[in-house]
């Protein structure tokens, strides 16, 4: 149960050559994340987000700005403090970064030795780690014997052994095939529920974040571009990088090469309708174009579910006589928002 | 033949080989040891690594730089001060098997630089994040994940300080290299030159295989 602050957060390094400006990595990111929150922060690569959770737990220092976990204030914190503050911060990776030379066990029980736990104690948190995880049997196996998703596990089983209050997941599912990715996700969604654990998990996969977060930075050149509720950043995206990135995962408007496609073929009139969580009712969308004696055809778009509610864009075709084409779309547009496109 | 048979007999091959052994060991414990912490010093401070110091590693990286391309022969020539301070003489065993260290560290060195700097940075940085300090993420993590080819490493260096012994008799010294010189070479007895060709040959191999045996069950292949 821990709240993590950014505050003003950026990140410079010098650059290189005598007088070369300095690289800005993070600038001035402000991300304050309550406690159990699962959020992510989502940008292309060089978005400065894999730099920024390396700020929370002071594996580098900020320029400028602070971080606070829980009571902790990281960016003041001398090394030796630091030291002691990671251990309630759990860390996974997108290449999982076990250790080859150690048992999966072994692996498991490594934060708990440097956290000084007495050995029996280890024992009893592997086991139970192990079998939280769902890898009891894999216990005394070496790391290159397992898959991806279960070495993925076994860094999940890592990173919580200490009990930490904040799990970083550095694109922890990249490396990982769909199905994989879903499995890790939902161990993830677990930690979060069964332990109330907070997670700040960095990615440039749109799936990600609608699968498990609850609320998402877009990041852009070191600065956060967009925040808030999964759901209202990405159903009304404001910047540019938003909604490239709503594109790849959501159903959208046709683009310009698309229309054209669809202007081929189909003849009628096209308009797009956004459904927002039940905003608009679809019923009544489709009972007025049928009162009305027009036809329907749904041509492109469909409905998804962001962050737990319903989200959808769909492009109809509309058939029939002009006229009471013209008076359909008058009568929808008093019911919602919409969007005439040819 | 009647030559190598009388040295075989009176005793020669065996005090060689094992003088050769005797020179190898300890200079590949002594120097293993200093090269080992020579090398983990020059992996850890340099740019990014977990005691970054610039100072340090410029200076650790020209004394390397410095006297490992230095020809053994002349080596041996080149610090016999330096050998006589501090193991008291200039010739001999003890004299030799100081140059042997010597050289042995600072290839060593290099080559454990070399070996543990394959050790993905990842793994540093996942040590890290638990908390673990730099001396505890160099002892159980650095140094464990690098230790298949730093082994594989260590059977080369084993193998080169045993080239190095064949130039034992400069200062004085004895083992099979001396006696292939010695006995073979100069007294036109390519026999015994042979015969101790074979024994360098039979213990370079079984080094070989015992690192490779070990370096294969550290690395799992």
């Amino acid at each position: 149960m821990t709240r993590v602050q950014m505050i003003g957060v950026s990140k410079r390094y010098p650059g290189r050559g005598a007088n070369a400006a300095p690289v800005v990595a993070v600038d001035d990111v402000t991300i304050d994340v309550a406690s159990g929150e699962i959020h992510a922060i989502i940008g292309y690569s060089g978005a400065g987000k894999s730099t920024l959770l390396r700020l929370v737990n002071g594996l580098e220092h900020a320029s400028d700005g602070r971080i606070l976990v829980g009571d902790d204030e990281i960016t003041s914190l001398r090394e030796s403090k630091l030291r002691e503050v990671r251990g309630r911060i759990g860390m996974i990776f997108q290449q999982f970064n076990l250790f080859h030379s150690k048992r999966v066990a072994k692996n498991v029980e490594y934060p708990l030795v440097v956290a000084g736990v007495p050995a029996a104690e280890r024992k009893r948190r592997v086991a139970e780690l192990l079998e939280f995880v769902g890898l009891s049997e894999k216990t005394n196996a070496f790391t290159d014997q397992l898959s991806g998703g279960q070495k993925q596990r076994v860094g999940i089983a890592r990173a919580l052994a200490t009990n930490p209050g904040v799990l970083l997941a550095d694109e922890a599912t990249s490396a990982l095939d769909p199905q994989t990715s879903r499995e890790v996700l939902s161990l993830l969604k677990r930690v979060n529920a069964e332990f109330g654990i907070t997670i700040i998990l960095i990615t440039h996969e749109m799936e990600v974040v609608r699968e498990i977060a609850d609320r998402v930075t877009v990041m852009d050149g070191g600065s956060a571009v967009e925040q808030g509720d999964v759901f209202d950043v990405f159903s009304d995206p404001q910047s540019q990088t938003t909604k490239r990135f709503v594109a790849t995962a959501l159903p959208t408007e046709p683009r310009a090469e698309r229309l054209d496609e669809l202007r081929e073929r189909h003849r009628g009139r096209l308009i797009s309708l956004t459904f927002r969580d039940g905003d608009v009712d679809q019923p009544v969308v489709f009972r007025t174009l049928a009162e009305r004696g027009v036809g329907v055809s749904i041509v492109h778009g469909g409905i998804t579910d962001v962050g737990g509610r319903s989200f959808g864009k769909l492009t109809l075709e509309l058939i029939g006589d002009d006229l009471k084409v013209e008076h359909a779309i008058a009568a929808l547009a008093q019911e919602t928002a919409l969007e005439v496109l040819a | 033949m009647d030559n190598l048979i009388e040295l075989i007999s009176n005793g020669k091959f065996i005090e060689a080989t094992i003088q050769t052994l005797t020179y190898v060991v300890i200079a590949m414990g002594l120097g293993g040891v200093l090269g080992l912490v020579l090398g983990v010093l020059l992996t850890v401070t340099r740019q990014g690594g977990v005691l970054q110091s610039r100072g340090v590693y410029v200076v650790l990286n020209f004394l390397v730089n410095f006297f490992r391309p230095i020809p053994f022969v002349i080596l041996i020539a080149a610090i016999q001060p330096l050998a006589r301070v501090v193991v008291g003489t200039g010739i001999g065993d003890r004299a030799l098997i100081f140059v042997l260290t010597f050289a042995a560290t600072f290839g060593i060195a290099r080559l454990v630089e070399q070996n543990l700097l394959t050790v993905p940075p990842g793994v540093i940085e996942a040590s890290r994040a638990m908390g673990a300090g730099p001396w505890r993420t160099i002892l159980t993590v650095l140094i464990p994940e690098g230790l298949g080819p730093v082994v594989l490493g260590y059977t080369f260096a084993f193998i080169a300080v045993v080239d190095m012994t064949a130039m034992a008799g400069v200062i004085g010294g004895g083992g099979l290299g001396n006696l292939a010189l010695q006995y073979g070479y100069r007294q036109f007895n390519p026999w015994v030159t042979w015969a101790a060709v074979l024994l360098i040959i039979i213990i370079v191999q079984i080094v070989q295989l015992l690192g490779n045996v070990i370096a294969r069950k550290l690395l799992r292949r």
